[in-house]
């Protein structure tokens, strides 16, 4: 088995920006896996995304109509299961996404392969490497994955650069595969969660709170606190899961990606969801009292302190 | 009705751990064993649907060591109506595929209609294990679940899937099914100190892999990795400390955001 094989995501007809960072991360290690670089695309119409996804270095851009319109689950996991068959590649990249979630690990199950998710680094030395983190992303771990042929990896989206879509002059290929009847769930609709009032996304400044603030009813001093500093607040998400707060407010992958210039972290520690929320952020000052906390290692700022100690401080400050 | 809900006792480390000098693994000395998060929401997803089904059993397994079982007996004490345990000593440092692999023969034995996972382990961070269960066991399977409405009648979850961005979709999937649960889904109830006392005369069966079925070649063949290395972090551009009582640091931070909201 050789070369590589991308699986890029689409959700309602627009390709997902984690497809073109598979690209760029098999890019790397194409030469060495020996062969050619395949990208495939799962969808109702694939041939739309035949164009973006002939990017530099891609070799043959694999386009897979699947029955159904939307993602499924069942459908991508025997797609995938036929293409490893056929193709033959000796790694598979997908994103750690939620689509890919839903059929990666099973397809790495059934087939035998080598697997590691949310993977951050990849090398390649007679094999794939992974690096990923452990301990809650206190630390760092590198896999191998002695005696397979083929091996799965999910990468972290956002930690590699993105390839420029198009580009290159790589072939299409329409590759038809028996998926009627595959599918084990029925779509009925997709909904937007409410926002509520505030748009976080829009916030010049935010003063974000996490389970550092220990109680609801600490909630309105923070709420106050950004007022006095005309910013706006907002949440990581033990808050929202506690009910404590809107989902509206939520920073973070399933909630809502933010841009502000100044971003106050009081008591989060930054879970990777989270972080992924902040990644364009000009500025991040983080407040925590584990020196641990990995929001330490993406802010600019930080101080090892109490956030409600800090917090009065501050109020005092504005006077 | 029967669920069974697979469950981890995850280990966190405290504020001064040590790696072993040889970078094999941590100072298990450094660790605080606990339920995983997630699973607190899956379990209390499970009994909330054998409560409202009018009867049935929920099932509680985990993969571990000895000191696992503080997790299962948690989730007896919040009402879990059984639990089991599997272990062996190869299981040490397993990857989420071995621990599927043992998992799904645990789960065929019991057949469940619904298997309810948590999305990840807090300490890992896989979020593989459930999914690797289903596919093991061929069952229709839906990821990230936020909200799970089960039919009685018809055997249908009605189920809503988190995806990124604040967008949700809805879909229904037939059961017998593996679902795996998000936080934020339910509010998990406490157990009452006579639950925890009472938790100790529940059903608790301790089994080995190979009991099950599941011979050591077998976990070889589906183990997915090998962890080569454990190291600290290489943090990218690491911030700029501001050291100081909290009145200094509050000062400091008054004055950065002054200067780049002004500047």
């Amino acid at each position: 088995m050789s070369g590589v094989l991308v699986v890029a995501e689409a959700r309602r007809g627009e390709l997902r920006q984690v497809s073109l960072e598979l690209i760029s991360a098999a890019r790397e290690v194409k030469d060495a896996a020996g062969g050619s670089l395949l990208v495939a695309v799962l969808d109702s119409e694939p041939q739309r995304f035949a164009r973006q996804l002939a990017a530099d270095g891609v070799d043959e851009v694999l386009l897979v109509p699947t029955p159904t319109e939307h993602y499924e689950a069942h459908v991508a996991q025997r797609a995938l299961e036929e293409l490893i068959e056929t193709e033959r590649p000796a790694l598979v990249l997908l994103g750690h996404t939620i689509d890919s979630l839903g059929f990666g690990p099973a397809v790495a199950a059934r087939c035998g392969l080598g697997f590691s998710s949310d993977v951050i680094a990849l090398h390649w030395e007679g094999g794939p490497l992974a690096s990923r983190g452990a301990y809650g992303d206190k630390l760092r771990a590198e896999f191998e994955f002695p005696d397979k042929e083929c091996t799965l990896l999910m990468l972290r989206a956002g930690s590699f650069e993105p390839s420029a879509p198009g580009g290159g002059s790589a072939p299409a290929r329409t590759v038809q595969l028996s998926l009627d009847g595959v599918a084990a769930t029925e779509h009925l609709s997709f909904r937007e969660v409410a926002t509520g009032d505030v748009d976080i996304t829009k916030a010049a400044l935010l003063v974000s709170i996490g389970r550092g603030v220990e109680d609801k009813a600490n909630i309105p001093r923070f709420e106050a606190l950004a007022a006095r500093l005309g910013a706006t607040l907002s949440v990581s998400r033990p808050l929202v899961d506690a009910g404590w707060m809107s989902s509206g407010r939520q920073v973070g992958q399933s909630g809502k990606t933010v841009k502000p210039r100044v971003y106050l972290a009081l008591g989060i520690s930054g879970a990777v969801q989270h972080l992924a929320g902040i990644r364009a952020v000009e500025t991040i000052i983080a407040v925590n009292t584990d020196p641990e906390a990995p929001i330490f290692g993406v802010a600019h700022y930080g101080a090892v302190a109490d956030m409600f100690k800090v917090a009065d401080e501050l109020e005092r400050v504005l006077g | 009705m029967k669920i069974v809900v697979p469950v981890k006792q995850v280990a966190a480390l405290d504020d001064d751990f040590e790696l072993l000098a040889d970078g094999s693994g941590v100072d298990p000395e450094c660790v605080e064993l606990d339920l995983n998060e997630w699973d607190a929401f899956s379990l209390e997803a499970a009994l909330e649907v054998r409560d409202d089904a009018g009867g049935g059993e929920v099932v509680v397994v985990t993969v571990g060591d000895e000191e696992s079982e503080d997790a299962l007996l948690s989730c007896l004490a919040k009402g879990a109506d059984r639990a089991l345990r599997i272990w062996d000593e190869e299981l040490q440092g397993a990857d989420p595929l071995a621990v599927a692999r043992v998992l799904a023969a645990a789960v065929a034995r019991e057949e469940a209609d619904l298997v309810l996972c948590g999305v990840q382990s807090s300490d890992a961070v896989n979020g593989a294990t459930g999914v690797a269960l289903a596919g093991y066991l061929d069952l229709p399977h839906v990821a990230v679940v936020t909200r799970l409405e089960y039919d009685v009648i018809r055997c249908t979850a009605t189920v809503e899937r988190e995806l990124e961005g604040g967008l949700v979709e809805v879909l229904r999937v037939c059961t017998p099914a593996l679902l795996t649960i998000q936080t934020g889904i339910n509010e998990p109830r406490y157990a009452t100190l006579r639950a925890i006392k009472q938790a100790r005369d529940k059903p608790l069966e301790v089994t080995t892999p190979g009991e099950l079925g599941v011979e050591e070649a077998a976990l070889v063949a589906a183990a997915g990795s090998r962890r080569r290395q454990l190291r600290p972090p290489e943090r990218g551009v690491a911030a700029e400390m501001l050291e100081g009582t909290p009145a200094q640091v509050a000062a400091r931070i008054a004055e950065i955001v002054h200067e780049r909201m002004t500047g």
